[in-house]
């Protein structure tokens, strides 16, 4: 059969109308797309995808199992390796993991394996049987603090060992970023949840409004509750301003609390789901990476009549997935490059009427190689919005952090831990955004996939 | 979900209610909040923590019903039961024997007031409390506070309480001040923020350090949103994490009372709904 060098393309909404809407934007494969893209797979007998992938999912064993027509059987295989494949199909950076390390790219495409991940996992959620194997009890008790990826991911694991495992969750329900950050029109919720709903039925139990360290400690779950080991994923916390004038103009929102709003609490549903959101016409979102392109699409769907990216940098240096700066360009979202704000400016009653900005071009290169950005001079100028949303980061939340004595934080508060997850208590193992700092999904849940491991040596060997 | 084990009608539009919640209780201290709410499509509504007990397992919150989701708590009743229910959230007060300590409450604001003084007491401290209302039928906590501290004064606005001095309760506190025998070294001053800014720019006239309780707009209510940004001295903290108690003398008040504002215009849009029959 001759290679097939073209991918077969996700279908999605027009993006004049779904920028209207916060149904999802990609509609997924049909049975035969998926089937002539599974085909392009060359079943590499070293695959270079596989070590690519931070949770390792056997990929060529699914998608040939998508290629011979038994689905199902692919989502079992997913499902070894990854508690969460219709997320991971849907916000991974497939381009920069498995996809990035395709044999095909040096013809043409890779294998859309995201989108293939999707579909299997899609039909296993629509058929409702989850078969995950599961080791004999060990008596073991594993706490997990943090019910994002990280935690999710390394809870399903230990439970597949046979340890009884808990989930501590600060908000009222598990799934963390997935949940509060990601947009329902990249991320279902109902989805989210039906994969929480597999680990649950693992046996891992989900304790929500349960913040740690003001209900437990580690100190208290180790030594009062009789758990055998904590994970700490208690992920990215405190959002980042720039520290500029008039950021406490109302209007002015972390994308933290822009996103929370809309995507936990439904906002956009509002008044009947009661958590309301202002937007105003135009919208400036501070920032270049997923979170800001989540948040100038969102703006879009909630009524503003322009939606800006504001970056300082150039459109090479954009952190975000290219599909997704792809997605928010035609959506209507305007890109000001090369442009970063000095003040927020405000009226009498406190509201935001505009934000002045400074025009920037590239320089020589910095220590990171990267083309440094320099003031122009007398560009100051003034940009027109009423909101402004800051997509610039976050630090980690120190509300557990602060109430475990001898654990071991870098100079940005993160906690340290080894490759394995281990940290500086013994017992003690740590992974995902706490660790690394805001990065991505499918990183978190890598991580929380190796603690998984290391923890289950320790557990054995206890 | 959290049962409802006790409902009392302080004054018109003050409700007080008992909330089942051992593992909380265990762990709350003075000073901190809780988060609830009622149901699925609820907000989660931020409220000081009025009293707990530890042995019973219970919470006690006080709420003004003032705006949809306060009013839709007020409609729940004993044996009904909350869908969320989360904390203890903030930092606790800080408590320790200062000697002479001014404890101020003003409307709902006597609520956490109430554990505050307790605890002050139970440290060894000379409490002196101040509770005050528009009027006496909006006057709460009254006993307990009157049990928490070493004298109770009370000012009503109108002078309806015929034992209480008419005025604000910034009357009453200069009144205190004024005497040097009373010789107070802290003052907690917690109630609506405009009372609050008036007891601050008082008191710091007689430099005596003065606590508030901050109650903003929050979502999360554990540092990840940054809704309840306030400015002290020169530098923005977060009420959830930071707070919600701050040195009164270095808060921006304007920017915190313009902060309450912020969805103001929705509030309105919920209330014409329901005024057009939507459910409550």
């Amino acid at each position: 059969m001759a290679l097939n060098l073209n991918r077969v393309p996700m279908p999605t909404q027009d993006a004049d109308v779904r920028n209207k809407n916060f149904k999802e934007v990609a509609t997924g494969y049909t049975a035969a797309m998926a089937k002539e893209e599974a085909d392009r797979c060359l079943q590499c007998k070293k695959p270079l995808c596989v070590p690519a992938c931070p949770v390792n999912i056997n990929i060529p064993k699914f998608i040939a199992e998508i290629a011979e027509g038994n689905v199902a059987a692919a989502g079992e295989t997913l499902k070894d390796t990854n508690a969460l494949p219709a997320v991971c199909g849907r916000v991974c950076p497939q381009e920069s993991q498995c996809e990035g390390a395709c044999v095909l790219n040096k013809k043409g495409a890779p294998v859309a394996i995201g989108r293939l991940e999707r579909y299997a996992a899609d039909l296993q959620i629509e058929r409702g049987d989850f078969k995950m194997g599961k080791k004999p009890s060990t008596g073991k008790k594993v706490a997990i603090l943090g019910g994002g990826p990280a935690g999710l991911t390394c809870a399903s694991e230990l439970a597949k060992e046979g340890h009884a495992v808990t989930i501590y969750e600060a908000l009222h329900c598990a799934g963390g970023v997935l949940m509060y950050g990601i947009p329902e029109f990249r991320l279902p919720k109902d989805i989210v949840q039906t994969e929480i709903s597999a680990i649950e039925e693992l046996g891992v139990e989900i304790k929500v409004n349960n913040i740690a360290g003001k209900i437990n400690t580690v100190d208290e779950l180790m030594k009062e509750e009789g758990f055998d080991a904590v994970f700490i994923g208690t992920g990215a916390g405190l959002p980042y301003f720039l520290n500029i004038p008039g950021e406490n103009y109302n209007g002015v929102y972390s994308a933290n609390e822009f996103l929370t709003r809309t995507n936990l609490m439904k906002a956009y549903d509002f008044p009947n789901n009661v958590t309301p959101i202002m937007v105003g016409d135009a919208v400036a979102v501070v920032g270049a990476g997923n979170v800001a392109m989540d948040a100038a699409r969102t703006a879009l769907r909630l009524g503003a009549k322009k939606s800006y990216i504001v970056y300082r940098r150039a459109i090479e240096q954009v952190p975000a997935r290219k599909e997704e700066l792809e997605h928010a360009i035609e959506e209507g979202v305007e890109l000001k490059l090369l442009t970063s704000p000095t003040e927020i400016l405000g009226n009498e009653e406190g509201w935001v009427t505009g934000m002045t900005c400074l025009s920037y071009e590239l320089g020589e290169p910095d220590d990171s190689g990267r083309r440094r950005p320099v003031v122009i001079e007398g560009s100051e100028h003034l940009v027109e919005v009423d909101t402004v949303v800051m997509a610039i980061g976050q630090g980690p939340n120190p509300v557990l952090l602060e109430t475990i004595d001898g654990l071991e934080l870098n100079k940005w508060g993160n906690v340290v831990a080894d490759e394995s997850g281990k940290t500086s208590i013994e017992g003690v193992y740590a992974g995902g955004d706490i660790v690394t700092g805001a990065a991505t999904v499918i990183l978190a849940m890598g991580a929380g996939k190796d603690a998984a491991k290391a923890m289950n040596e320790y557990l054995s060997n206890k | 979900m959290y049962k409802i084990v006790e409902k009392r009608e302080l004054a018109p539009t003050v409700k007080l209610m008992k909330i089942l919640s051992p593992e909380i209780a265990k762990k709350v201290q003075a000073g901190q909040f809780i988060i609830i709410r009622t149901d699925s499509k609820g907000e989660r509504i931020p409220l000081t923590v009025a009293d707990f007990d530890r042995e019973e397992g219970t919470i006690t919150i006080i709420f003004q019903e003032v705006g949809y989701s306060t009013k839709q708590l007020g409609n729940y009743n004993v044996g009904d039961e909350v869908l969320d229910f989360v904390g203890p959230l903030g930092q606790a007060t800080e408590i320790e024997d200062y000697g002479t300590v001014l404890c101020v409450g003003g409307g709902v604001g006597v609520a956490p007031v109430l554990p505050i003084a307790k605890a002050l007491k139970e440290a060894g401290n000379n409490v002196i409390s101040i509770i005050g209302a528009r009027c006496q039928d909006l006057l709460i906590l009254e006993d307990e506070m009157r049990e928490a501290s070493t004298e109770l004064h009370i000012t009503t606005d109108d002078g309806s309480c015929n034992y209480g001095m008419k005025g604000f309760v910034t009357d009453k506190i200069k009144e205190i001040l004024d005497d040097p025998s009373n010789d107070v070294k802290h003052i907690w001053a917690i109630g609506p923020v405009i009372m609050m800014k008036f007891c601050a720019s008082l008191t710091k006239k007689y430099e005596v350090p003065t606590t508030v309780s901050m109650n903003p707009i929050m979502v999360d209510g554990t540092g990840m949103c940054g809704a309840c940004r306030v400015a002290v001295g020169d530098k923005t903290k977060f009420a959830c994490v930071d707070g919600p108690e701050f040195d009164g003398h270095q808060i921006d008040w304007d920017l915190a009372m313009r902060r309450m504002n912020i969805f103001v215009e929705k509030e309105r849009l919920i209330t014409e709904r329901n005024a057009k029959g939507g459910n409550l």
